[in-house]
């Protein structure tokens, strides 16, 4: 068609795909200029680093991909952190995998460590060390990350995933499409959630309540709310509301970046990133009630499991955690609790002290993987509470179970008195 | 040029090239967009139990599909179907997803398998679609040729 755009290489990009750098990065680059050619993009854009996602098994063809790679002697060109894997590889007695999994899992995992990826083995590597700059350009996958990369951190990423993220990864180069052009990164939609603001600050299930909205609300498109409470320079809570905001929308929806006016990078004003003509939609809290109660299916009050650190866990939430659990009674031995979470969190949790309430209490950490993307639930778990909203969304699906949404502290206790309690009048 | 026409061997519908190959299959056309990440099994059937054509089969068809939906892993949930023998021929879109030809290419790199991909403006999808979904249509062919430069889609007769 002549109304086709032609895409541009660079002469060191022509020379990639020739293969003057090698099999491997000749591989890479037709995968990234098949795709480019795709999108429509004219030029590729070099990327600081990348995170990748394809190091969780899927099946046969991910980690041919991936040993293929490796076999032409593949190697990252940028800084890339690795996603979670299927495997818990610090605690190996947590994963039911059967043993043709855990052998192509770990395979999977090995290949990308060859490859010079950070065995980081987690979802959200923004916490602690791999917080990408304002407004540069990245190549990372996973929605909860890709969300909060673009959003909270106002670095740049177009949605990455299975094959593409590592293909950027060994290239360090992407297509100028999507979310790295400023035109894409503008609101069309304004949510107002002021009308919310006591619920907000007073309970994190309206946080994840608000993000299965958002998500229902925007599809793909883009967002900015007004009136959203918070401050991201106050040790970790904003950003563990947004984590949770974010990935529950990028579920419910296909949210990859959402404006947080006052709060967020990019939106210093409302202005900034939405033009006045913008639908505003006011969210009441008769919206976030029934959001949340979306996000739960279980009826009764029995409970079998807890699962907490979906998103992974962080520092901070760890904090909490253990300040809630205090010198307290222990989980009641009918409820198994879970928490997931990075290998480089549970250090720093360790090394703060928050880790000695959690296993004192019962818990049990999880590293490296999640609990609703490989077998830990015991067999038999029909009703789960969790205060991660990606959780409840995908859970009842994935693995089969009711779900409860609630608070971190209504978790404690539900866990503890062996039975759902929700401390739910605030939202009457 | 992305106008149909009528010609000896059937109706040719021209669109944009997104992935090569050259495919033959029963055209099958979607009423809503599927994601191949938890919407079809390993055999290549659809299983979501949301989606209106609950428990069809895709392996071998040319899928007419509007666009794609869903999960980043869709692309490794296609690569794995053609490594198996379990996937659509070919895929007929109207908007571009890079998530699906990222699927194509990998599985064209490491098998050798081709499932060409292309898109039709969204004017042309519509005839392509509703011709696909005619009482007819299953005793038509639709064979797909994408190179470089070009993507065809031409309905043909019985089988």
């Amino acid at each position: 068609m002549s109304t086709m755009r032609q895409l541009m290489l660079a002469p060191d990009e022509q020379a990639m795909l020739d293969g003057d750098r090698g099999p491997a990065v000749a591989m890479a680059m037709r995968l990234v200029v098949g795709v480019a050619k795709a999108a429509g993009a004219e030029r590729l854009l070099p990327v600081d680093s990348a995170h990748v996602d394809g190091c969780l098994y899927h099946g046969r063809a991910g980690l041919d991909f991936a040993e293929r790679l490796a076999e032409l002697g593949g190697r990252v060109a940028v800084r890339t952190t690795l996603n979670v894997g299927s495997l818990d590889l610090l605690h190996p007695g947590l994963v039911r995998a059967d043993d043709e999994l855990a052998h192509h899992a770990r395979r999977l995992m090995d290949a990308h460590v060859a490859l010079g990826c950070e065995p980081t083995w987690s979802c959200a590597p923004y916490q602690l060390s791999h917080r990408p700059a304002f407004g540069r350009h990245v190549a990372w996958a996973e929605s909860n990350a890709i969300a909060f990369v673009n959003s909270v951190l106002g670095a740049r990423t177009d949605r990455y995933g299975d094959f593409f993220d590592l293909a950027a990864a060994v290239t360090g180069l992407v297509p100028d499409v999507g979310l790295h052009r400023d035109a894409a990164r503008r609101a069309t939609l304004v949510l107002d959630c002021g009308p919310c603001e006591s619920l907000l600050v007073e309970d994190d299930t309206a946080w994840a309540a608000l993000g299965a909205l958002l998500g229902e609300l925007a599809g793909t498109r883009v967002a900015a709310l007004t009136g959203l409470p918070g401050d991201l320079a106050d040790d970790g809570r904003t950003e563990d509301r947004l984590k949770g905001l974010g990935a529950t929308a990028a579920s419910a929806g296909g949210v990859a970046l959402f404006h947080a006016v006052g709060v967020t990078p990019e939106a210093p004003t409302l202005h900034a990133v939405a033009d006045a003509a913008v639908p505003v939609r006011a969210v009441t809290p008769g919206d976030l009630r029934a959001a949340r109660e979306r996000l739960t299916t279980a009826t009764g009050d029995t409970l079998d499991a807890v699962t907490l650190g979906t998103p992974h866990f962080s520092v901070s939430e760890f904090a909490e955690l253990a300040g809630a659990l205090g010198d307290g009674p222990p989980f009641s031995d009918s409820v198994t609790v879970y928490v997931s979470t990075s290998r480089a969190v549970l250090a720093e949790a360790e090394r703060r002290g928050h880790l000695e309430p959690v296993r004192r209490a019962g818990g049990r950490v999880l590293t490296d993987t999640c609990t609703y993307v490989t077998p830990v639930l015991a067999p038999g778990t029909r009703t789960v509470m969790t205060n991660s909203g990606k959780w409840a969304w995908y859970a009842p699906a994935n693995l089969g179970v009711d779900v409860v949404l609630g608070s971190l502290p209504d978790c404690v206790a539900s866990a503890r008195a062996g039975k759902v309690v929700r401390h739910d009048l605030r939202w009457q | 040029m992305t106008s149909g026409g009528n010609d000896r061997t059937g109706t040719a519908f021209r669109g944009t090239p997104l992935c090569p190959g050259v495919a033959v299959g029963p055209p099958l056309c979607l009423e809503e967009p599927l994601s191949f990440w938890g919407g079809v099994d390993a055999q290549g059937r659809v299983v979501d139990v949301h989606h209106p054509q609950h428990g069809a089969g895709l392996a071998g068809a040319v899928l007419v599909m509007r666009s794609g939906r869903g999960s980043s892993s869709s692309a490794a949930v296609l690569a794995e179907q053609i490594r198996a023998g379990a996937a659509p021929a070919a895929i007929v879109l109207a908007e571009a997803d890079s998530i699906l030809v990222a699927g194509t290419l990998v599985a064209a790199e490491l098998y050798d398998v081709q499932v060409p991909v292309l898109t039709l403006t969204p004017r042309v999808y519509d005839r392509l679609a509703a011709a696909a979904a005619s009482p007819r249509a299953s005793a038509l062919t639709a064979r797909v040729d994408v190179d470089d430069r070009s993507a065809t889609v031409t309905l043909g007769g019985a089988r």
